[in-house]
C-alpha cells in the first residue's frame, strides 16, 4: 500500500515513453521532469521531513556538474567514476558544513544556505581556467554503463524515469523508517525530540548529506545528458525554483515534490507562449496558490479528497 | 596606497548606505510582520525605474523622483494588502515563497513596462568629481550618504516620538496586546510596509546616478539588504543600517585590494562568519529594543 503511488509512478512514465517515444513533450520535456522530480524529492527530504530550509541547493547540482565535466573533459575519465567522484566532494563538503549551518534555524538557516549557494556560483563564474568562467563547459561526453552510451532523448528518459523511481522509494521508505519518524519529531519541536532522546543535529546531517548527495548525482547525471553546462544552471534562481517545487505541491509529502517539480516543469512550457507577459505570471500564479494553498496543491487536494470519501462513509453509516 | 584606501573607503560608504537603507526596510517589514520580503530589492528597482522614465518623459527632476517614490511607496502597500494580510496564517517557508512570488511578479511587471535594456539618471547636482588631495569624490556620493543620515534619524524621531510610529512599535512587540490597546494592527501593517517600500525607492533614486538600472537590478540589492539585516541582527534597525555600512566597506576594500570578481562572495563569506560563529548577528542581544 505504501508503495503504490510508486508503481502508479512507474507504470505511467515507462507507458507514456513507450506509448510516444518520438513526442516532444514526452521525450524532452519529460526527461527535464524526472531531472525535477529527482531534485525536488530530495530537497524534500531534507526540508519537509526535518523542516528545514535550504535556498542554496543548486551549489550541490553544481558541484556534481562540475566535477563531472571536468574529469570527464581534461582527465578522461570513465562518466560513472567521476560521477562517484563528485558525489563524494558533494559528501564531505556537506558533512563539514552540517555542523556549524544546521545549528541555525529559520531566517539565519535561509540566509546561511543561501551565501553558500551564491558563493559556490561565484567561484564557478570566476575561475576560468578550470569552469570556463560564465561560457561554461562543452563537449561533455555520453554517459555509459557497461559500455551502453546514452545518446537519445528517449535512452535518457527511460534512465532518469528509474532513477527518479529510486529516488521516490528511497524518500517513501525513509518516512517510514526510524530516521524518518525521527526527523518528523524534529519538525514538530526539536526540543520535544531532544527530551525524547533523538540526536537531533545527526538525524539533520544525515539527511542533509543524504540530500545533497542525491543533488549532486543529478548535477553529474544532467551534464552527461546537456553534454554542456554553465553557472547559469547551478545558480540562486534554480535554487529558488527547488524550493518552489517542494512548497508548491507539498512539503513532507514525496508525491507533493513530484507534483511541484511537474507544475514548475510544465508551467514554462505553457507561459512561453505569452511572450512578455511570461515572468508576471509566473509570479501570480506562485503567489496565488501559495496564499489560497499555503499547505502546496497536491497535500491540499489529498487532504479535501480524504476528507470526502470520510465524510461518505460516514454519512452512509448514519443512515443505514 | 594610504590614498587607495581612502578612496575604497568613500566607495564602500557610499555603497553601504544603499545596503543600509534596504536593510533598514527589511527590519522594518520583519519586525512588523515577521515576513521576511525577498522583494525589498523591486521596491529600489521601482522607484530607480519610474524616477528614469518619468524625468525622460519631461517631468522636471525632483517632482520625477518624488512621484518616483510614491510609486515604490504604494507598491509595497498593495503588497501587504493583497498578499500578506491575506495569507496571515502562513508558515515562515510559504512567506518566502510568496514574496520570492511578489518579486518575480514585479520583475515581470517591469520588464513589460520598461523592456530590457540599461538605463542611467542624471546626478542631482552634476558629474564633476571634488578633488581632496589625491582622493576624488563623486557629488552624487555625498547626496547619498547624507540622504541616509537624513532618512535613518527622520526614522527614529518617527518611532520613538509620533503616535504612529509608537503604534507600529506596539505591534512589533505584541500584535495580540496592541490590538487590546486600541491599536488597528491592520493599518499600522499597512504604513510599515508602505515606509518599507518607501525607503526603497528612495534608495533607487539616490543609487541610480552611480549604477545602471535594468528591470533585474533588484535583486542582488535586495540580498544585500538582507545580509545587512542579519549582520546587524535580524529585526535590529540600527543593526541593519551598521550592518549595511559595514558590508559596503568590507566589499568596496575587498573589491580594491584582493578581486573584484568576488566582491559579493566576500560579502556572503562575511554572513557565512558572523552566523557560524555569532547566530544572532552583531547587535541581536535578546532583550534588546527592536524597530
Amino acid at each position: 500500500m505504501r508503495l503504490l503511488g510508486l508503481y502508479v509512478f512507474l507504470v505511467i512514465s515507462i507507458g507514456l515513453g513507450l506509448l510516444f517515444p518520438e513526442n516532444y513533450y514526452v521525450s524532452v520535456v519529460g526527461t527535464t521532469a524526472f531531472f525535477n522530480i529527482i531534485l525536488a524529492v530530495s530537497l524534500n527530504l531534507f526540508m519537509g521531513y526535518a523542516g528545514q530550509i535550504s535556498l542554496g541547493h543548486a551549489a550541490f547540482f553544481g558541484i556534481g556538474a562540475y566535477t563531472s565535466a571536468v574529469l570527464t573533459t581534461s582527465y578522461g575519465l570513465h562518466p560513472l567514476i567521476a560521477l562517484c567522484i563528485g558525489a563524494i566532494i558533494t559528501g564531505i563538503l556537506s558533512f563539514l558544513l552540517s555542523k556549524p549551518i544546521l545549528k541555525l534555524k529559520g531566517h539565519y538557516l535561509a540566509m546561511a544556505t543561501l551565501g553558500l549557494g551564491i558563493i559556490i556560483h561565484i567561484i564557478l563564474v570566476q575561475e576560468e581556467w578550470l569552469t570556463g568562467g560564465p561560457d561554461g563547459l562543452s563537449g561533455i561526453p555520453v554517459l555509459q554503463i557497461l559500455g551502453y552510451d546514452f545518446d537519445s532523448d528517449i535512452e535518457w528518459y527511460f534512465l532518469l524515469a528509474i532513477i527518479a523511481s529510486a529516488t521516490i522509494w528511497i524518500s517513501l521508505n525513509l518516512g517510514e523508517s526510524r530516521m524518518g519518524r525521527a526527523l518528523r519529531a524534529i519538525h514538530g519541536s526539536e526540543i520535544a525530540s531532544q527530551t525524547l532522546g533523538i540526536d537531533t543535529s545527526s538525524a539533520k546531517a544525515q539527511v542533509f548529506i543524504l540530500s545533497a548527495v542525491i543533488t549532486s548525482i543529478a548535477g553529474s547525471l544532467f551534464v552527461h545528458q546537456q553534454a554542456f553546462i554553465s553557472p547559469d544552471s547551478c545558480s540562486f534562481a534554480f535554487s529558488v525554483e527547488l524550493v518552489t517545487m517542494v512548497v508548491l505541491g507539498g512539503l513532507g509529502s514525496t508525491f507533493g515534490a513530484v507534483f511541484g517539480a511537474l507544475i514548475l516543469t510544465i508551467l514554462p512550457e505553457i507561459l512561453v507562449h505569452f511572450e512578455e507577459l511570461e515572468v508576471l505570471i509566473y509570479g501570480a500564479i506562485l503567489m496565488v496558490i501559495m496564499i489560497f494553498l499555503p499547505k502546496g496543491v497536491f497535500v491540499s487536494f489529498s487532504e479535501l479528497l480524504e476528507h470526502l470519501i470520510k465524510g461518505r462513509s460516514h454519512a452512509r453509516r448514519t443512515t443505514a | 596606497m594610504f590614498d587607495q584606501f581612502i578612496q575604497f573607503l568613500i566607495t564602500g560608504i557610499t555603497v553601504g548606505s544603499i545596503y543600509a537603507l534596504v536593510g533598514l526596510g527589511f527590519a522594518l517589514i520583519y519586525n512588523a510582520s515577521d515576513v521576511v520580503n525577498f522583494a525589498q530589492g523591486e521596491f529600489v528597482m521601482i522607484g530607480a525605474m519610474s524616477a528614469i522614465f518619468l524625468h525622460m518623459s519631461g517631468v522636471p527632476y525632483f517632482l520625477a523622483i518624488i512621484i518616483a517614490v510614491l510609486i515604490s511607496m504604494l507598491v509595497g502597500m498593495a503588497l501587504e494588502k493583497l498578499a500578506i494580510e491575506q495569507a496571515r496564517n502562513a508558515t515562515v517557508v510559504t512567506t518566502i515563497i510568496i514574496t520570492i512570488g511578489a518579486s518575480i511578479f514585479l520583475r515581470g511587471a517591469a520588464l513589460l513596462i520598461w523592456g530590457k535594456d540599461i538605463y542611467g539618471f542624471p546626478p542631482i547636482s552634476g558629474d564633476d568629481p571634488i578633488k581632496i588631495g589625491n582622493v576624488t569624490v563623486l557629488p552624487q556620493s555625498l547626496w547619498i550618504i547624507a540622504g541616509t543620515c537624513v532618512f535613518v534619524i527622520g526614522l527614529r524621531y518617527f518611532f520613538q516620538n509620533t503616535l504612529i510610529g509608537k503604534a507600529i512599535l506596539a505591534c512589533s512587540y505584541n500584535k495580540k496586546a496592541a490590538y487590546l490597546m486600541g491599536i488597528e494592527v491592520k493599518k499600522m501593517l499597512l504604513i510599515a510596509y508602505g515606509i518599507s517600500a518607501l525607503l526603497g525607492g528612495i534608495a533607487g533614486v539616490l543609487i541610480a546616478p552611480i549604477t545602471y538600472m535594468t528591470y533585474g537590478a533588484g535583486v542582488m540589492l535586495g540580498l544585500k539588504g538582507f545580509c545587512a539585516s542579519i549582520l546587524g541582527g535580524m529585526g535590529n534597525s540600527m543593526g541593519a543600517v551598521i550592518g549595511g555600512l559595514i558590508l559596503g566597506i568590507v566589499e568596496s576594500l575587498g573589491a580594491g585590494f584582493i578581486s573584484s570578481g568576488y566582491k559579493d562572495a566576500i560579502s556572503f563569506f562575511i554572513i557565512l562568519l558572523v552566523l557560524f560563529f555569532k547566530p544572532t548577528g552583531l547587535f541581536g542581544k535578546s532583550g534588546m529594543e527592536r524597530v
